[in-house]
C-alpha cells in the first residue's frame, strides 16, 4: 500500500516535563494539535507506525554510532528518562517484528541502515507518542537518524533515507503511517535552553510545506549550528519525512516558539495522495 | 583528554538500572572501570555540572545525571551557567552556550507579539 500518513512534529521533553510553566493557551492549544494529529493518524488505519526520531544516546553511543538504524522488535521499552523528570509512566510499546525485517530488508537495498531487536524509547519517540497514540495501540516502527554525535548523517543521505522508507512501505501491502519527530532551532540542555530562531524555523518549515528538495538540502552543519543550534541538527528527520512525500506538499498545523519547551513547537502534515 | 570515556560512564549509567545500582554502592570501583582524568573524577564524584559542561559532555547524557542527582531543572541550567564562569567556555562538543535573553524575558516578548496580533 502507497504510504497511508506521513507528518512531523516536536519531541521536546519539556513539552511533558514542564508542561504547566508554559502560557496555558499556547500549551493546550499544542496538545490538541497533537492530539488531532493522532485522530488524522487514526483516520488512515494504519497497520503500524515508523517513527523517524533523532535519538539522544537511549541506544546508540559514539562506540558504534549508525547513520541510521531501523528496530526489530515485537515490543519496545520507554521512556528510558526518569518517570518523574518526564512525566510518562515507563510502558511497553507494541512493534511488528516481522514487518520491521521486511521493511529493512527493502531499505537495505538503498541505504545501508543497521538493525537492532532492542531499543529502547527515550523523549524523541516517547513524548509524541504519549499524545499521538496514548492508548500504545499501534504498533511502533523505530528509525533513527544520527543528529547528536558527530560527523553526523548527511542532509541528502537523510533524503535518501526517506526515499527508501516510502518504497519499502509502498512495496508491502500493510497500511504504514510516517511520522519524524525532531526540534528545529533549539539550544537544549545548555545555559540557552529555551532560545529559538523563530524566523530560522519558519523559512524551514515554508521550505518544508514546498517540499523543496534543494532549499531542504542546502544547509551546511555550521550554518544549522550558527543559526539552529547543535538542536537544529535534527531537521534531518523532517527532511526524511518530506522525501518519504514522493513530492506531496505539507501543511503546517501548528507552529508557535514555547520558550520553556526549547522549540517552536510544530506539528505538519504532508498532504499525500488519496 | 577523555571525554568520550566520561560521556561512556554517563551513557552506561542513563541506559543501565544495575550499573546505577552498583554506582551507588561502589562508586569508586565503577570509575575505575572508566580511563578518567583525575578532573573528571573529581566533577563527575561532586558532581560538578558546570564543570562537566565546561569538560564538553553532551547535553543530552548531562541533563540525565542531572535528573540522577535529583538535580531540578532550573537549578541544573543554573549550575552550567557557574560552572561558564568559574571555568570558562564550553573545550569540546557541540553544546557551547552562545548567549541568550532568558525564558522570562523571551516569554514576555511573545507575550506581546501575540497580543499585537
Amino acid at each position: 500500500m502507497p504510504l497511508v500518513y506521513c507528518g512531523a512534529c516536536s519531541h521536546a521533553p519539556g513539552i511533558t516535563a514542564r508542561a504547566e510553566r508554559a502560557d496555558t493557551q499556547t500549551r493546550q492549544a499544542l496538545q490538541g494539535a497533537l492530539q488531532r494529529m493522532g485522530d488524522d493518524i487514526r483516520a488512515t488505519r494504519p497497520d503500524a507506525m515508523i517513527v523517524v526520531a533523532a535519538e539522544h544516546f537511549a541506544n546508540f553511543f559514539m562506540n558504534n554510532m549508525p547513520a541510521f538504524a531501523i528496530g526489530m522488535a515485537d515490543s519496545y521499552e520507554g521512556p528510558i528518562e526518569d518517570e518523574a523528570f518526564l512525566r510518562i509512566k515507563r510502558t511497553t510499546v507494541p512493534g511488528n517484528k516481522a514487518l520491521s525485517r521486511k521493511l529493512i530488508e527493502r531499505v537495505m537495498q538503498t541505504v545501508d541502515v543497521a538493525y537492532a531487536e532492542e531499543w529502547k524509547f527515550d523523549h524523541g519517540i516517547s513524548v509524541p507518542l504519549h499524545f499521538l497514540t496514548p492508548d500504545y495501540d499501534l504498533p511502533i516502527i523505530p528509525a533513527n537518524i544520527n543528529c547528536q554525535g558527530p560527523p553526523l548523517t548527511p542532509l541528502k543521505r537523510a533524503w535518501a533515507f526517506g526515499e527508501a522508507l516510502r518504497a519499502a512501505a509502498d512495496a508491502l501491502p500493510e497500511r504504514i503511517a510516517l511520522v519524524a519527530t525532531g526540534g528545529i532551532s533549539h539550544w537544549p540542555a545548555t545555559p540557552d535552553s529555551g532560545k529559538i530562531n523563530e524566523k530560522w524555523d519558519r523559512e524551514f518549515l515554508a521550505r518544508w510545506a514546498a517540499n523543496d528538495r534543494e532549499a531542504l538540502l542546502s544547509y551546511s552543519d555550521a550554518e544549522i549550528y550558527r543559526d539552529g543550534g547543535q538542536g537544529g541538527f535534527e531537521i534531518r528527520t523532517f527532511i526524511a519525512a518530506a522525501a518519504a512525500a514522493k513530492g506531496a506538499k505539507g501543511k503546517i498545523e501548528f507552529c508557535e516558539p514555547v520558550p520553556i519547551f526549547a522549540v517552536s513547537c510544530t506539528v505538519a502534515r504532508m498532504q499525500l495522495a488519496a | 583528554m577523555s571525554l568520550y570515556q566520561v560521556q561512556k560512564l554517563i551513557y552506561q549509567l542513563n541506559r543501565d538500572p544495575r550499573q546505577r545500582e552498583r554506582y551507588a554502592a561502589e562508586r569508586d570501583a565503577v570509575l575505575a572501570e572508566y580511563e578518567l582524568s583525575d578532573e573528571e573524577r573529581r566533577a563527575l564524584v561532586a558532581p560538578d555540572i558546570g564543570l562537566l559542561y565546561v569538560l564538553g559532555v553532551n547535553g543530552q547524557l548531562l541533563m540525565h545525571f542531572a535528573a540522577l542527582h535529583k538535580i531540578e531543572w532550573t537549578d541544573y541550567l543554573e549550575r552550567m551557567r557557574q560552572g561558564l564562569k568559574q571555568h570558562g567556555q564550553v573545550r569540546e562538543g557541540v553544546y557551547a552556550a552562545t548567549g541568550y535573553e532568558g525564558v522570562e524575558s523571551h516569554d514576555a516578548r511573545l507575550k506581546k507579539e501575540r497580543e499585537a496580533r
